[in-house]
């Protein structure tokens, strides 16, 4: 790799890296989470029906990924940060799915 | 030699620990061992989920959870990662002051929610829920307790690198070792957004 390369590679990095959001942004983000919350708090008293389960299993993704993304930097960070932590966690997914699925876990859900 | 004396120029690492990538090491070591934190909590929560329902003496778990109060400490854990990433930010600006006041903040939310947590394990046991009674007692004890021991650790590196910066003592970037307690911190939030939703939300 010639250092002309690398240069302007480093000089992306550079630019990726120190690419956050203003602490307003992080106040905005930070209250949708806060209603988020509230949200999934909300099932307990209101009954959603068949929403139920699936309403609070998508809320729970939205913000995971929310506080990863914007809080933790994923989303403008080296795409190499992204790859350790997601190949940890889906790797613990599919292990565990298996595990549960091994004492018939999801048969006894359905 | 070269290429990494240019990648350092521009402050790709933001320290002296580069890699080969240009990243920095401690970033990297950090982000690895958050994976690998997954595969900590993803075997705590798979067999509270498959024990959940092993109740053979004791409180069931929706008679004994107090959904209102725990509500209250996931918001509180919640703002806790506003907090940080406003502790970061000042950091990134050189604002020593504001960081030390947003670490702060960041250590009494955590220390409110630990609180909190020490008060539900207590009123558990008087309702008759302790560690050995029932399948579901022991790994709703060992997963929220674990959890419970990251928040605490959070806080106590919170608190010394609120020491270490008066003190002018943090060694190296002083915004990436900030940056790098913040992520350990968000960590333990997002596993308490999948606790509270998989464990108390979601009836058995």
């Amino acid at each position: 790799m010639s250092t002309a390369t690398t240069h302007v590679e480093a000089s992306e990095n550079h630019e990726v890296e120190h690419h956050g959001l203003s602490d307003k942004q992080y106040i905005v983000i930070a209250l949708i989470l806060a209603a988020l919350t509230a949200i999934e708090v909300s099932t307990y008293y209101v009954d959603f029906g068949p929403f139920f389960m699936p309403t609070l299993l998508i809320l729970m993704v939205i913000k995971f990924v929310t506080v990863v993304s914007y809080f933790m930097h994923l989303k403008f960070d080296n795409k190499i940060f992204s790859y350790l932590f997601y190949a940890g966690l889906l790797l613990a997914i599919a292990v565990y799915c298996g595990f549960l699925a091994t004492f018939k876990f999801f048969l006894k859900q359905g | 030699m070269a290429e990494s004396a240019i990648a350092n120029d521009h402050g790709v690492s933001h320290g002296a620990h580069a890699s080969s990538t240009g990243l920095s090491n401690n970033k990297m070591g950090m982000w690895m061992f958050l994976g690998s934190e997954c595969l900590l909590f993803g075997g705590l929560i798979s067999t509270y989920m498959l024990y959940r329902g092993r109740v053979s003496s004791g409180p069931q778990p929706n008679n004994i959870f107090d959904i209102p109060f725990t509500s209250v400490s996931s918001f509180i854990l919640l703002m806790s990662s506003l907090t940080m990433v406003l502790a970061v930010s000042s950091a990134q600006r050189k604002d020593d002051r504001n960081t030390n006041l947003w670490l702060t903040i960041t250590a009494l939310l955590g220390a409110t929610f630990v609180g909190g947590q020490v008060y539900e394990f207590t009123s558990f046991y008087r309702e008759g829920l302790g560690f050995t009674t029932s399948l579901f007692g022991s790994s709703f004890y060992a997963l929220t307790g674990f959890h419970g021991v990251h928040v605490s650790v959070g806080i106590i590196m919170l608190m010394a690198l609120v020491g270490m910066n008066r003190n002018n003592r943090i060694p190296g970037d002083k915004a990436e070792v900030v940056e790098l307690i913040g992520l350990y911190w968000h960590f333990v939030d997002i596993i308490w957004i999948i606790i509270f939703t998989l464990v108390y939300l979601i009836p058995s």
